[in-house]
């Protein structure tokens, strides 16, 4: 893996356009739906964070918060109550589907025009907004769900691979197949490649149009947060103790290349968003360290340094007027540009 | 190897509850469950509706074992228990412990390699020991014809053996005697209906090497029957003693299973560790497969410290535990439990490493 020299002078610092915000238990992820901020916890209930630093706290689960996904509108989640939830830009929160077993509801998935998916165990759920429902057993335990941007298509990952269903068609599910545990599951913003996060610290991809392999190794520690930037020409990976970014821009996208490694700390990187439109991203660290990052020339700028946890998230609103952000704790943070 | 940002207590501790069809293992879950004992288990069973207390922290699971992408064959891990455990710890402070029921056909390998191998696993729970139930009854029968018991007794930290109801005093002497030909280090507790003091069977910090069991095997310890006088003189190894049936009187019988021992090592002589190491590691990298479990505490020359260990097949965790007290006999003593041990090899290795 090549690298970028890491630089001895003190870095720029945009501290001061820090607000802090106090969600006070465990965060597990974060979104921005509209202008509001909406930390998603470990347990039982959703902050919703206005522009002005308003909060408001939603209850949407009886239990553990499993799983939870965002299309900018709506914040879909899974729990170990068995329920699958959403919760709207107003603050509402309505229950859209409860397990006939009460089983956990380990991933949702959310597609651009409102067609919702979920698992429990091996069984992946899709329910069309007409509000037609079907089912598909995986060969074994979902550990990701992912729609294709473009047409009706989801991918599950499993063990040894990853499934392609068109759950509006009677064709059996394509099998991608790669030897091991996949979990997280995302498409490329054009469609072409398909990446999973594995039980080992790597990353596998395929290239749809053949198959192809991709192999992502080198990880300390297994890959949790990954973010497409620059539209679609390249992934930014956590894992290790710098951002890994892997391109994207050519038809081979990563397949023979290095990725490039940007912002090492003395610190595991434990969450990464790109920015909506620029060519930067926000960087979260174990050490509670967040970095903004330039992908073309590793030019870092200091959000906020040390906290008494890991970074949990990290989340900007669609224009990329402003940044969310959480610690593992509950500390967290509003960021205008 | 162990974490230094999470100390052993406030680690998570996971009870693997293994067990052949019909030995128990439910009784005992349900006893757990119901009992007044002021904490709050967390059950990870695998079929749902056994246990017949409604708890929302009863979570069903699949048993699905995958390999490892390293190409070690017996590196194999529960995947599902690897997500189950990460969706509870996010209700960390609402249970105490979480125990892991696994089925009567399950080899309990996967579940304890679970915890040697998932880097978010180590971080936030520990395993505590493998309870193994065994039916006093049927066990002597089923370690004849069914391969996945013999591994749950090789497996276990803690027998329960269970139904001693159903069978004559010198039945039960036997498959005892069966066990220990197998494995004489676990604790082992004699029951009716699973009626066992919970605290022999939980949190016994069974592979904490902090507390690593003095390793004895447990009939020479004494656990209060009437053997206290059995002069066999701390044979340095648990087979091979002629195959006679010892018959000193109120001794236990001794069976050699022929596919199944146990081997000790030991030695008053300090190790090379520059030699020990590489061919622990050696070892089990080759043999691992037949290597269920070992276990040890090694003195090491130039090291005031002692160096504990503890291995699931060819996965091995270790650590320098504490000084030698001044009192204290510096002796390196390891126990291996296993499917036809090449006894001469390690034997022979070991030799190889006692410092010159």
């Amino acid at each position: 893996m090549k690298d970028t020299a890491p630089q001895q002078h003190a870095m720029a610092s945009i501290g001061e356009r820090v607000r802090p915000v106090v969600i006070g238990s465990p965060v597990a992820a974060l979104y921005f739906i509209g202008d509001h901020a909406a930390f998603v916890g470990d347990e039982e209930t959703i902050t919703l964070v206005s522009a002005d630093g308003e909060k408001a706290a939603v209850a949407v689960h009886g239990g553990a918060i499993l799983s939870s996904v965002s299309d900018g509108k709506r914040i879909i989640t899974g729990g170990d109550d068995g329920k699958v939830v959403a919760l709207d830009i107003k603050g509402e929160s309505s229950v859209l589907a409860t397990d006939a077993k009460r089983r956990w509801i380990d991933n949702v998935a959310v597609h651009p025009d409102g067609t919702l998916a979920w698992s429990a165990g091996k069984t992946a759920f899709v329910r069309g907004i007409k509000g037609e429902e079907k089912a598909i057993d995986a060969p074994s335990s979902v550990g990701g769900l992912s729609f294709a941007p473009k047409g009706m298509r989801l991918a599950l990952a499993h063990y040894n691979g990853v499934s392609l269903w068109f759950p509006n068609m009677t064709a059996a599910p394509e099998r991608l197949e790669w030897a091991g545990s996949h979990l997280g599951v995302t498409f490329s913003p054009d469609g072409r490649f398909i990446i999973t996060t594995m039980h080992e610290p790597a990353l596998h991809g395929w290239r749809l149009a053949d198959a192809q392999h991709m192999q992502m190794t080198g990880y300390p520690s297994r890959v949790k947060s990954m973010s497409w930037g620059m539209g679609g020409k390249l992934l930014a990976t956590s894992g290790a103790d710098r951002v890994v970014v892997w391109p994207f821009a050519s038809k081979d996208g990563p397949m023979d290349k290095e990725p490039v490694m940007l912002a090492p700390l003395q610190a595991r990187v434990t969450a990464v968003a790109c920015h909506p439109t620029q060519d930067f991203l926000a960087a979260g660290y174990e050490n509670g360290t967040i970095l903004m990052v330039r992908l073309t020339n590793g030019a870092k700028v200091v959000v906020r340094r040390d906290g008494e946890a890991p970074v949990a998230g990290l989340a900007w609103n669609a224009k990329g007027s402003m940044m969310a952000f959480a610690l593992q704790n509950g500390e967290a943070g509003l960021v205008d540009l | 190897m162990s974490d230094v940002n999470a100390s052993a207590s406030t680690k998570i501790p996971v009870t693997v509850l293994t067990g052949y069809l019909g030995a128990g293992k439910t009784t005992l879950l349900n006893r757990i469950l119901s009992e007044n004992h002021g904490k709050k288990y967390a059950v990870i069973v695998n079929e749902f509706g056994e246990v017949g207390i409604d708890n929302d922290l009863i979570i069903g699971a699949d048993e699905e074992v995958f390999e490892m992408n390293n190409g070690c064959v017996c590196c194999t891990v529960r995947g599902d228990l690897v997500r189950i455990l990460e969706g509870l710890m996010k209700r960390k402070g609402k249970f105490d412990a979480i125990i892991v029921e696994t089925t009567g056909l399950a080899d309990p390998a996967p579940v304890a390699q679970t915890f040697f191998v998932d880097e978010d696993v180590q971080n936030h729970a520990r395993l505590d020991a493998v309870v193994t139930v065994a039916d006093a009854k049927w066990l002597s029968e089923r370690l004849k014809d069914a391969p996945e018991a013999k591994n749950q007794i090789a497996f276990a930290d803690v027998i329960v053996l269970n139904k001693t109801d159903l069978v004559s005093a010198p039945a039960l002497a036997d498959v005892e005697a069966r066990i220990r030909g197998i494995n004489p280090y676990a604790k082992l507790h004699r029951t009716e209906r699973c009626q066992v003091a919970l605290s022999d069977v939980l949190e016994r910090g069974a592979f904490d090497l902090d507390r690593i069991l003095e390793l004895e095997p447990d009939f020479l310890a004494n656990d209060g029957h009437d053997h206290h006088h059995h002069d066999h003189d701390h044979h340095d190894h648990d087979h091979g003693h002629d195959h006679h049936d010892h018959d000193h009187g109120h001794g236990p019988k001794h069976y050699h299973d022929e596919e199944m021992q146990s081997l000790s090592l030991r030695s008053d002589k300090p190790l090379e560790q520059d030699k020990f190491m590489p061919w622990l590691q050696e070892l089990l990298a080759a043999e691992g497969q037949k290597i269920l479990r070992s276990k040890g505490i090694m003195a090491f020359s130039g090291d005031d410290d002692r160096y504990v260990f503890q291995g699931v097949h060819m996965m091995l965790e270790g650590s320098r535990q504490r000084p030698w007290k001044p009192d204290e006999k510096r002796e390196s003593r390891l126990v291996f439990i296993g499917r036809e041990l090449p006894e001469a090899l390690i034997r022979e290795g070991f030799q190889n490493c006692i410092a010159a």
